[in-house]
């Protein structure tokens, strides 16, 4: 409409130039040129070329920006030049928040356009092609620039800093003190600072590659892992709950675990993006590589009451793409899910080029197992393989009696017609049933823990007698399904049918069962906890007759255990009439689900996942008790059958013998023996890809053009014939010839070594980014980290082994004045650690730190209310540790989106909602607050104070001196030493004198206090917890020097 | 802004408290680099002109409350009581996945009496009597509309101005453009109290700084002891050895940078410096047993119950009194998709009076004319209802397309009621408020022109409204 008005309005004007126009021709360099550059050549012209429009040239105008033509010569309505300086449609007036151009110049361009437009060549010819920005071209080794200070030089990172520190005039700093650079590459390499024995060892090496040795040891370290991985959950928005209103809980620990692993085994670079892009699609992947995929999967999950999970989906799309262009390319790209770059040569139609290709997955989730978990595994079914074996080896005839059995069973089943029913939206409870093409139902958005879902449909079979009912897998259930809850499991509490005359829909019967029969049958079984409904009645699961016994209390259960329960289930309800209905029946089944918990905004759904009804007018039909996949190998001849699908049958048939009642029992037993393994959201491409289309900015219901798989036309291109997979899109990432991705890598580890980038804007390489502080250096570390197979340790080894990297970090105000924010390096980094290592250090240094590596995440001390209504939407679980994960690294705390661990939250750490490669690095009095009176800084000091006070040396002298080194690794100044002294006098005293009490300061409950050394009294031990908390306060101690 | 920027904010600024106090570490820093320590914050240039209000309190009601039953009189309605929502209203607007298959839209009226009120004549419900009684002081917006039909998004799109989650919050914006006006608390505040009616989630990122630095980002205030995270001491402290506690620490701290020379330990220090300030400013703050029995009086019973939407609106007062520049609190309990009639009664219990009262308590005080005050929610409802029409309950969805909130003093014209809506309070029928306006209109009554306030990321200029935004001036003093 907004067009045909426009066009209109255009065409009107036409009319009235025409009319109007006057005899002299316009003149381009007289007219024309002027208006341009004085109102279009800011972001049109040699500096920036806004939208790729470059308007001081001729040929690239004529030809247009991203928008297409600029200028149709002879016809202006047709020319957005004019159409956005003129003001006309729907787009905002040009020049973009400039003043317009008024309307006698307006009126110009018009009439130079409908003229032909004509261009002299003389004017802007000599410019033909736009400028690529630096970024955008693959890097090329450049070559090393000459020193006069060669001596200086460690590697040629050193090189680079030091021919620009050269030319500014300005000498590099001396090298830090050896203790001062064992904390510095300990807190970069591992996250956490050297013991004192670390220090010692590293004093009294006397070697000429001393320093090298401590990175070796480091880079060996498991805890390397722990520290870039960290660093790298960033980018990837890692968070262990769903975010949005409900927040529920989410098990992904086993992704932030493959990181810590990818990063300590030195995983190329370019094979941990390719694993976390499209590790389901390598041939054979392991259980790693689909781990890996959980890092598309990070994006947060709305199950807000009402929402269409097609909005969602997108917008976790668009997240992905986001996490990718921060993460992998250093490119701004989310700008364009709604119109083009407006500064990077990106369209908007190439964003959903992108999109395409990631538009092709299951959101599944999968059991994953740890590899002593899958020793296990493969311990329960080789000796399951072992009792089947001896079974065969005493029925020596198995095979005949088995093909037997078959031929017995392959005859007389019910033919069944599947109904595909409206479902009744009200009766949902809110949870959406998508209606797939196979006639199934696939549950998903909001989860309600009870509900009676109705479904009704017409059908013109006579003498219907039996209603089969299907539980079907599918990916995008928990586990696979076929239930919903959080075992994939789910329980039917009742299943109901009402069937009236198509002609007569009033009339309704109930219809009564005269049986059902269901392919598990499992015994009476209690609800587990997890389902409670604060009812305090006895709920249980049981076999199929509960879904008929019209007791609310109990339910058909299909949890089989661990191993065997995310199977596809089903049950038959014989009618005990047939029904017959001459003009057809309508049938209305409800299927009631009320075995969940008694809170819906948390994980308690106990709901099928995907559904399937049919009906059959066969006599005496009942439930196949095959499994459905031995029915579909039944199909296959016999010999036509591999070993395992004969296996697979002689599985189910061996059940089938009362004579092999013990060996059944025994193999029972083993698969309660089976892991329960935990989950992992991850992606599987979808066998049937779906169509990828424009949305008009970016809005799910506004979709415009259908587009194809493909990459922005200023990259690196695909190579040719590539299928369009996310194989494909994951392989042009790390692609010799991608120009960011390796510049945006090197880019953001110097950024975590020195503070700043060498662009600083290490989310964005793009056009609009800051130039770099050393295009030379940058360059050369990223076709260095290249040719070097994408090695991150040769990477870190390489920066921490040169001279920059170990210069003192001392400053005076002349260096602070000529460059205070350290961009030339001509001193080392020195600034405040990372929120997770500043917990870690009070941790480290009281001697509290536990150094498990993974597992599922842990609950540290925090405020309950915090887990309660108001501050939270429902109640959460927060079960605080009371063992030794109380003392984990910082990494491992449960990252609640929706409220984040506020300790880690007042230093910065990022909540996990987007990809964050750039944290702030705030000084706030808050942060004071935390490490003066959060319970673990609390307990740190306590302990720090007992164990001084326990092993820092006969003397109080040598035990500021270990309490201090504990710290920060270095020995106190004999000022300090006063200091402290002065304190710890002072306080001892103080907390000695009658009335004081000791030990609310010394320890977490004074009613149980700790034993005291021999001869301390509790007034030292207090004295001492005061000067403990003095020095994991100190400015030093949370800093990287 | 690049780390670096950041820093110089920082060093330059003396950001989240205002002028700093006199610790080693300011006198310090001021004399490394030879600034003046009592700069107040805020960017240079801001306000770009003379500010009506210095201040905000923004009071949300989270959940949306229903316009029809508060502020939007629809007498018409009446009329057509149970009857279809004629599909010429509707015309195929996106409905929530909860009542989208509904197979019934039975046009439900207000249950409530609607009267004019004060000179102006405003019409309101006979759920708000108080609110009644500031009818000339306040400005009702009618109509309001948003993008979003789901809480989350719509929260995050009121509060960021962009529906995903990200961006930065209005009030991290504003305390980002106009720093503190406080010695010893911050710049931007969040309380949250609980309804009695349905509520939704409400996360922390609804007050965070986005991509702005994180100290930008809101304190939210609780009930209790500890009104702040982790500002008790431990016990077995006394006063004064927390004093000497810190001049202690201060005395090592500045050990270091004399050695060192690097301003961020000089920060540190001034930062413990204020965290020992909020230790005392923050309990006197929350400690209203010194206030006259008639505060209590005005804001109602519910005052003296710490955690209430009451007690809170009194310590917004406070708060607002000690110079904090944006004010939040969140009242939950808003969503009314059932038993509409019983549970907007219970919310307007908890919140109508206090509300007004602190229009009346700033007014007494002198301190509305520089206070601005919002109260609204983050859409409407529907006026059909959501399940089943009976004599005396009803229900009603989520709406986006218009909705009711009103504003209140500096720089807004009391009295004024802006907008109107169809007789089925459906669509707008005038002058159309889009959230970017009321975020501009907020600035502007501060003195900022929403077009300048921005923040360089990712290459781009953001700011609060975006590429949108127009002044509402006919609400404008």
């Amino acid at each position: 409409m907004i067009k045909a008005f426009y066009q209109t309005v255009a065409a009107g004007l036409t009319v009235f130039g025409s009319l109007g126009a006057q005899s002299a021709k316009v003149d381009f360099t007289r007219d024309i040129q002027p208006i341009l550059a004085k109102s279009c050549y800011g972001c049109h012209g040699p500096k920036l070329q806004m939208g790729g429009l470059r308007l001081d040239a001729k040929k690239l105008a004529l030809a247009g920006g991203q928008s297409g033509k600029a200028i149709e010569p002879l016809k202006a309505a047709n020319s957005t030049l004019y159409i956005r300086v003129a003001g006309i449609g729907d787009q905002a007036r040009m020049p973009m928040g400039g003043k317009p151009l008024d309307p006698a110049q307006v009126k110009l361009l018009k009439a130079w356009i409908d003229e032909g437009a004509e261009w002299p060549e003389a004017t802007g010819a000599e410019i033909t092609e736009i400028k690529k920005h630096w970024a955008y071209i693959p890097p090329k080794r450049p070559a090393l620039p000459a020193v006069a200070n060669s001596r200086w030089i460690s590697n040629p990172i050193d090189t680079f800093i030091l021919a620009r520190l050269e030319k500014e005039g300005i000498a590099p700093s001396p090298e830090a003190d050896r203790t001062t650079l064992l904390r510095r590459v300990s807190l970069d390499l591992i996250g956490l600072p050297p013991s004192i024995e670390e220090v010692d060892a590293f004093l009294k090496d006397k070697s000429k590659n001393a320093y090298e040795k401590q990175v070796d040891r480091l880079l060996a370290s498991p805890h390397y892992g722990e520290r870039w991985g960290r660093h790298w959950l960033d980018a990837a928005r890692y968070a262990d709950s769903d975010g949005y209103e409900k927040d529920k809980m989410r098990q992904v620990w086993a992704y932030r675990d493959w990181v810590i692993k990818a990063f300590n085994r030195d995983l190329p670079f370019s094979q941990f993006v390719i694993d976390q892009i499209a590790g389901d699609l390598l041939p054979n992947a392991t259980q790693d590589q689909l781990v890996a995929t959980g890092f598309l999967r990070n994006s947060m999950i709305n199950e807000e009451g009402g929402v269409d999970p097609e909005q969602f989906r997108m917008e976790a799309m668009f997240d992905r793409i986001d996490a990718i262009g921060k993460g992998v390319l250093g490119v701004t790209i989310q700008c364009a899910q709604c119109h083009n770059h407006k500064f990077d040569p990106l369209t908007q139609e190439e964003y959903y080029k992108i999109f395409a290709f990631l538009n092709n997955s299951h959101e599944a989730d999968i059991a994953v197992y740890t590899p002593d978990e899958q020793m296990k595994r493969a311990e329960v079914f080789r000796r399951i393989r072992e009792v089947e074996a001896d079974v065969q080896h005493r029925n020596p005839d198995w095979q005949d009696r088995m093909t037997a059995w078959e031929t017995k069973v392959k005859s007389g089943q019910a033919a069944w017609t599947v109904v595909k029913p409206e479902v009744d939206d009200i009766s949902t409870g809110g949870q959406k049933y998508l209606p797939l093409k196979d006639g199934s139902f696939l549950a998903q958005g909001y989860a309600p823990t009870k509900h009676r879902v109705k479904m009704t449909v017409k059908t013109d079979v006579q003498n219907i007698t039996a209603f089969q009912l299907e539980l079907l897998n599918d990916p995008n259930l928990p586990l696979g399904g076929p239930g919903r809850s959080t075992k994939g499991t789910g329980a039917l509490t009742e299943f109901e049918v009402e069937s009236a005359p198509v002609d007569d829909p009033a009339k309704i019967t109930k219809i009564k069962f005269a049986r059902a029969t269901a392919d598990i049958n499992l015994p009476e079984t209690p609800l587990e906890p997890m389902f409670d409904d604060k009812s305090k009645k006895r709920r249980v699961t049981g076999p199929i007759e509960f879904a008929i016994d019209g007791k609310d209390e109990t339910a058909w259960g299909i949890d089989a255990g661990p191993g065997l329960r995310n199977q596809p289930r089903k049950a038959v309800f014989t009618a005990a009439e047939p029904i017959a209905n001459p003009k057809g029946t309508v049938l209305t089944f409800y299927l009631k689900q009320n075995h969940g918990g008694w809170n819906s905004d948390d994980n308690q759904n106990n709901n099928l996942g995907r559904i399937r009804l049919s009906i059959t007018a066969a006599a005496n039909a009942e439930a196949d008790p095959l499994p459905k996949n031995v029915r579909e190998i039944l199909s296959i001849p016999a010999d036509q059958r591999s070993p395992a699908q004969t296996a697979t049958v002689f599985t189910y048939w061996r059940t089938t013998g009362p004579e092999w009642k013990d060996a059944n029992a025994t193999i029972a037993e083993l698969w309660k023996q089976h892991p329960e393994g935990a989950a992992q959201l991850v992606l599987q491409a979808r066998e049937e890809s779906r169509e990828t289309h424009i949305l008009t900015r970016g809005d799910f219901l506004k979709p415009t053009k259908q587009v194809n798989a493909g990459v922005p036309a200023f990259l690196n291109p695909l190579p040719a014939d590539a299928p369009p997979t996310r194989l494909t899109f994951a392989r042009w990432l790390v692609a010799r010839d991608a120009p960011t991705t390796a510049r945006a890598l090197v880019n953001r580890t110097w950024q975590t070594y020195f503070g700043t980038g060498l662009v600083s804007t290490v989310e964005d390489l793009g056009k609009q980014s800051e130039t770099p502080s050393h295009p030379e250096l940058l360059d050369w570390l990223a076709v260095e980290v290249m040719d070097r197979g994408w090695s991150m340790k040769a990477l870190h080894r390489l920066i921490v082994t040169s001279a920059t990297y170990k210069e003192s970090s001392r400053m005076t105000p002349e260096m602070y004045t000529r460059d205070p924010y350290n961009r030339l390096l001509a001193r080392g980094p020195r600034f405040r650690v990372d929120a997770e290592i500043v917990r870690d250090i009070a941790l480290s240094a009281s001697g509290l730190l536990n150094p498990k590596i993974g597992g599922p995440s842990v609950f540290p001390p925090a405020p309950e209310f915090l887990f309660l209504p108001p501050a939270s939407y429902g109640p959460k679980v927060w079960n605080t540790a009371k063992n030794e994960d109380r003392f984990r690294r910082a990494l491992y705390t449960f990252r609640y989106r929706s409220i984040p661990y506020p300790m880690l939250q007042v230093f910065d750490a990022p909540n996990g909602d987007i990809s964050c490669v750039r944290r702030s690095r705030s000084n706030t009095p808050l942060q004071a607050l935390t490490t003066l009176n959060e319970p673990l800084f609390l307990e740190s000091a306590r302990a720090l104070a007992m164990r001084t006070l326990q092993e820092g040396g006969k003397t109080d002298a040598q035990r500021i001196n270990y309490a201090v080194r504990r710290c920060m690794s270095r020995n106190p100044t004999e000022q300090e030493t006063a200091e402290l002294t002065r304190l710890l006098e002072k306080e001892t005293k103080h907390f000695g004198d009658d009335g004081a009490k000791p030990w609310e300061l010394a320890t977490t409950d004074p009613t149980q206090p700790p034993v005291l050394p021999k001869g301390a009294t509790p007034a030292q031990l207090a004295g001492w917890t005061a000067v403990s908390r003095v020095l994991l306060n100190l400015d030093e101690t949370i800093t990287k020097e | 802004m690049n780390p670096a920027d950041e820093r110089k904010l920082l060093l330059t600024r003396r950001h989240f408290f205002g002028s700093a106090g006199a610790g080693i570490g300011t006198a310090a820093l001021a004399s490394l680099l030879g600034q003046d320590a009592k700069a107040s914050g805020g960017l240079t240039g801001f306000p770009n002109f003379a500010p009506k209000a210095k201040r905000v309190i923004y009071l949300f009601q989270h959940g949306a409350p229903s316009q029809l039953d508060l502020f939007d009189y629809k007498p018409n309605l009446q009329k057509v009581r149970g009857a279809e929502l004629p599909e010429s209203v509707r015309m195929g607007q996106r409905l929530t996945g909860m009542t989208a298959y509904q197979a019934k839209f039975p046009t439900a009226p207000s249950l409530f009496k609607f009267e004019q009120q004060g000179q102006s004549g405003a019409w309101l419900s006979e759920l708000l009597p108080h609110t009644s009684k500031i009818a000339d002081q306040i400005c009702v917006i009618r109509s309001m509309q948003t993008e979003a039909i789901n809480h989350d998004p719509a929260v995050t799109f009121f509060q960021t101005g962009f529906q995903i989650a990200g961006r930065p919050s209005i009030g991290a914006w504003i305390s980002y453009g106009l720093g503190s006006e406080s010695q010893d608390l911050p710049a931007f505040v969040v309380m949250v109290s609980q309804g009695s009616g349905n509520t939704q989630a409400l996360a922390d990122r609804q007050w965070g700084s986005g991509f702005l630095p994180t100290k930008y980002q809101a304190v939210k205030f609780r009930s209790g002891a500890d009104p702040v995270l982790y500002l008790s001491n431990p016990s077995g402290y006394s006063d004064a050895a927390r004093r000497h506690f810190l001049d202690d620490l201060a005395k090592l701290n500045d050990l270091k940078l004399k050695d060192y020379q690097d301003p961020e330990i000089a920060t540190r220090i001034s930062q413990y410096e204020m965290a020992y300030k909020m230790q005392s400013s923050v309990p006197e703050l929350a400690d209203v047993s010194k206030e006259p029995e008639s505060t209590f009086e005005m804001y109602g019973p519910d005052s003296r119950k710490p955690g209430t939407y009451a007690a809170n609106c009194i310590l917004a007062r406070r708060l607002a009194e000690r110079g904090v520049r944006f004010i939040q609190l969140f009242h939950r309990g808003w969503d009314q998709h059932n038993n509409l009639p019983k549970e907007i009664r219970g919310q307007c219990r908890e919140t109508d009076q206090p509300s007004a009262a602190l229009i009346q308590d700033l007014k007494q005080r002198g301190m509305l004319d520089d206070t601005l005050v919002v109260w609204g929610g983050e859409f409407g409802r529907t006026v059909y209802s959501q399940g089943v029409l009976t004599e005396d309950n009803y229900g009603r969805d989520h709406h986006p397309r218009c909705f009711s909130l009103w504003m209140a003093g500096g720089g807004i014209k009391g009295g004024v009621t802006h907008g109107e809506t169809d007789e089925f309070s459906y669509n707008i029928v005038k002058d159309p408020v889009e959230v970017y306006d009321l975020h501009a209109t907020i600035l502007h009554c501060l003195g900022v022109d929403h077009t300048k306030l921005t923040f360089k990321f990712q290459g781009r200029h953001f700011r609060l409204t975006d590429v949108h935004g127009k002044v509402v001036r006919e609400v404008l003093a």
